[in-house]
């Protein structure tokens, strides 16, 4: 089994968290006699993890280069109003409310303004040489300040319509069709990454995988994907949304066995994230730089490498985001209130250290920060379903956090 | 220097570097010729290091000169340095311990297909070709350097100075860190790139590893250049005196030779 696990060359730590995963979801649907494991706990959950499993994802690089930003949920929670007041307050005067690009101009008005809350702090930190730690955790105050600031203390709602759409829930998903045809180009996806790096392995004449390895990888990688879209599927529009959509239009189109819900929009956004974060961190040179500086920075500096350049664009990348995900944040509460985003930086942190990021800098993954986020979410929801309040909720968080990091702390000092 | 002369490789001239109020490098001058290993040695803080450092662009001097093949340049960061076609493998061997070793090969200087994406395959065939000739035991290059033994280490740094093509290689205690048989490669490296055309600076503190390799010696004590001399003109016994007492043993009185010498 080891030696089998050995030549297909996954990640044990992955393959550790995914089995962790499943045990959670197989025994919370033990405990609830399969209520647990209905495609609708399993969408909600999900979504309710993007936000936070979106964030990770930077979180990892800022941490992986011996760094820290505990501002994301300040940083979250002002651009998620800027959102809310711009559609709310600024819009209605100017160009409308429910425009058609409203909500898309709401969005890029975000996406710079996390930018520069990123590059601002980034640079304090990497050129003026401030700690991050304390650049960040002025930013937390001042940022949450400016929450209070521009919405004047109430909560601003609601949001352009469209906007709503990155909430998910059945409006806000991609719907039967286009949920299968996702399915298939990830699925293309990986038996063609597959393909590559075997090619690449024989340009040089190097050691590749057995075919059988190969196949395996090939056929789980689909076969799960695949899964995943048929859940999601799986879920119908309920009757009360369809009749009120009839209402509004009575051409409105449901098929006989019901409406497929599909895959949700900010599930959608998670993966694009993680995707386009796995590429930078791993196949750029800025990610090796990022891993590089975690490593050794002297060495890093001496390599040529610009090392405050670098550090400054993990943070400009962590702005960018946050306004990502305070527009699913956002849009879920469809407004903003004064507390959004509070205590993300402390799940964020979490997130990616369960996923195996490790504070001594130079070490970790964006897929194993997104399976934190996912095992944190998991837990908690599944403790709310069979009845458990909140602080206790927080009580197992924490003791998974302690135990994860645990199994590292002993797994790498026996390697060693 | 008369004319129809070619200008040395490297000349190093009037370099003085403070740190604080502390004078670590204080107008030394040393050359350096294509084909010639010049050893630096000096006690602790010395300034040896230093001197290099400001060759290699990891510390910018606060005056003088840096000519390479006559001509002046300013070499303000270790890119410079590396432009000029200068490598340099630092006794601290400045590796990313977390990275395998093509990894650590191409920092900086990583290979990248027409998409900008990093060609990992590309830089371990690299690694493996100029690993094979440094260290032809070597298989381990998809495991993070941490986990490598010092000699494989060491190799890896030497392996990155020597991959890009090097006029002028800086090496600081290339041995310090490795048993006899690995010092002795290590050696015949050297040797081997000084008869292909480079030009060597070799700082050390072992004296007889200077005098085995080196073809001239530089001197420094408190920061300043006592006397460059060649091998042949010269004992240990001169180099250890000059290095103790910081004058050439020309200018030192009996008193001050005798217990040297012994």
């Amino acid at each position: 089994m080891a030696s089998a696990l050995r030549a297909t060359e996954i990640d044990p730590r992955l393959f550790g968290m995914v089995a962790a995963l499943v045990v959670i979801f197989l025994g919370f649907g033990a405990v609830t006699n399969g209520r647990f494991l209905s495609a609708i706990n399993l969408l909600t959950m999900s979504v309710q993890a993007a936000s936070v499993a979106i964030l990770a994802t930077g979180m990892v690089l800022i941490i992986v280069s011996r760094n820290i930003d505990l501002s994301v949920g300040s940083v979250v929670g002002i651009i998620a109003m800027t959102y809310a007041v711009l559609m709310h307050e600024v819009f209605p005067t100017t160009i409308g409310v429910d425009t058609a690009y409203g909500w898309l101009l709401a969005l890029a008005i975000g996406l710079v303004l996390g930018a520069l809350i990123g590059a601002i702090q980034g640079f304090i930190i990497a050129y003026i040489g401030i700690p991050s730690f304390v650049v960040t955790l002025g930013g937390l105050l001042i940022f949450r300040g400016m929450v209070w600031v521009i919405s004047g203390g109430a909560t601003q709602a609601p949001n352009d319509k469209q906007f709503g759409v990155m909430a998910g829930g059945p409006e806000g998903s991609l719907g039967g069709p286009l949920s299968w045809a996702l399915g298939v180009v990830f699925c293309v996806g990986i038996v063609l990454l597959l393909l590559y790096a075997r090619r690449q392995r024989h340009r040089f004449n190097f050691p590749v995988r057995p075919i059988w390895a190969e196949i395996l990888i090939g056929v789980i990688g689909c076969a799960v994907t695949l899964a995943a879209v048929f859940v999601a599927n799986s879920y119908k529009w309920p009757q009360g949304l369809v009749d009120r959509h009839l209402a509004e239009d009575p051409n409105f189109h449901v098929p006989p066995g019901g409406l497929d819900s599909g895959i949700p929009w900010p599930i959608v956004m998670l993966l694009a994230v993680t995707v386009l974060m796995t590429i930078l961190a791993t196949r750029r040179r800025f990610g090796r730089y990022v891993f590089a500086i975690g490593g050794n920075p002297e060495a890093a500096e001496l390599g040529g490498i610009n090392t405050r350049w670098t550090v400054m664009k993990t943070f400009i990348l962590m702005g960018v985001l946050c306004a990502i995900s305070a527009a699913i944040t956002s849009a879920r509460l469809n407004g903003a209130s004064n507390d959004v985003g509070e205590g993300y930086e402390l799940y964020v942190i979490a997130a990616a250290v369960i996923g195996g990021t490790s504070f001594a800098g130079g070490i970790g993954t964006i897929s194993g920060a997104v399976l934190g986020a996912m095992v944190m979410y998991t837990l908690k929801y599944g403790l709310s379903f069979i009845g458990l309040e909140s602080p206790i909720q927080d009580i197992v968080a924490g003791i998974v956090l302690i135990i994860a990091v645990g199994f590292d702390t002993l797994n790498r000092r026996r390697v060693r | 220097m008369t004319t129809g002369q070619t200008p040395p490789l490297v000349e190093l001239r009037d370099i003085s570097v403070a740190f604080g109020g502390v004078h670590a490098v204080e107008r030394a001058t040393v050359t350096l010729k294509a084909g010639e290993v010049v050893g630096l040695v000096g006690g602790n803080g010395a300034g040896k290091s230093t001197l290099m450092r400001v060759l290699s662009g990891a510390h910018p001097s606060d005056s003088g000169d840096i000519l390479i093949d006559g001509e002046r340049v300013t070499i303000g960061n270790p890119r410079d340095a590396k432009a000029l076609k200068i490598e340099t493998i630092y006794q601290t061997l400045a590796l990313a311990d977390n990275i395998d070793a093509p990894a650590n090969l191409f920092l900086g200087r990583e290979l990248v297909s027409q998409s900008g994406m990093l060609d990992d395959s590309a830089m371990e065939d690299a690694t493996r070709k100029v690993m094979g000739r440094l260290n032809p035991n070597f298989k381990r290059f998809k495991v993070p350097v941490r986990t490598l033994s010092g000699g494989q280490r060491q190799a890896v740094a030497i392996a990155r100075a020597v991959h890009f093509n090097a006029r002028i290689l800086i090496m600081d205690e290339p041995t310090a860190a490795l048993g006899p048989a690995e010092t002795a490669q290590v050696r015949d490296l050297i040797r081997q790139l000084r008869n292909e055309g480079l030009g060597i600076f070799l700082v050390s503190h072992d004296i007889h590893d200077v005098f085995d390799l080196a073809d001239r010696i530089s001197v420094m004590y408190h920061g300043r250049i006592v006397d460059t001399v060649s091998k042949g003109d010269t004992s240990i016994d001169d180099v250890l005196a000059m290095i103790i007492l910081g004058k050439p043993p020309a200018q030192a009185s009996k008193e001050e030779l005798e217990p040297l010498i012994g």
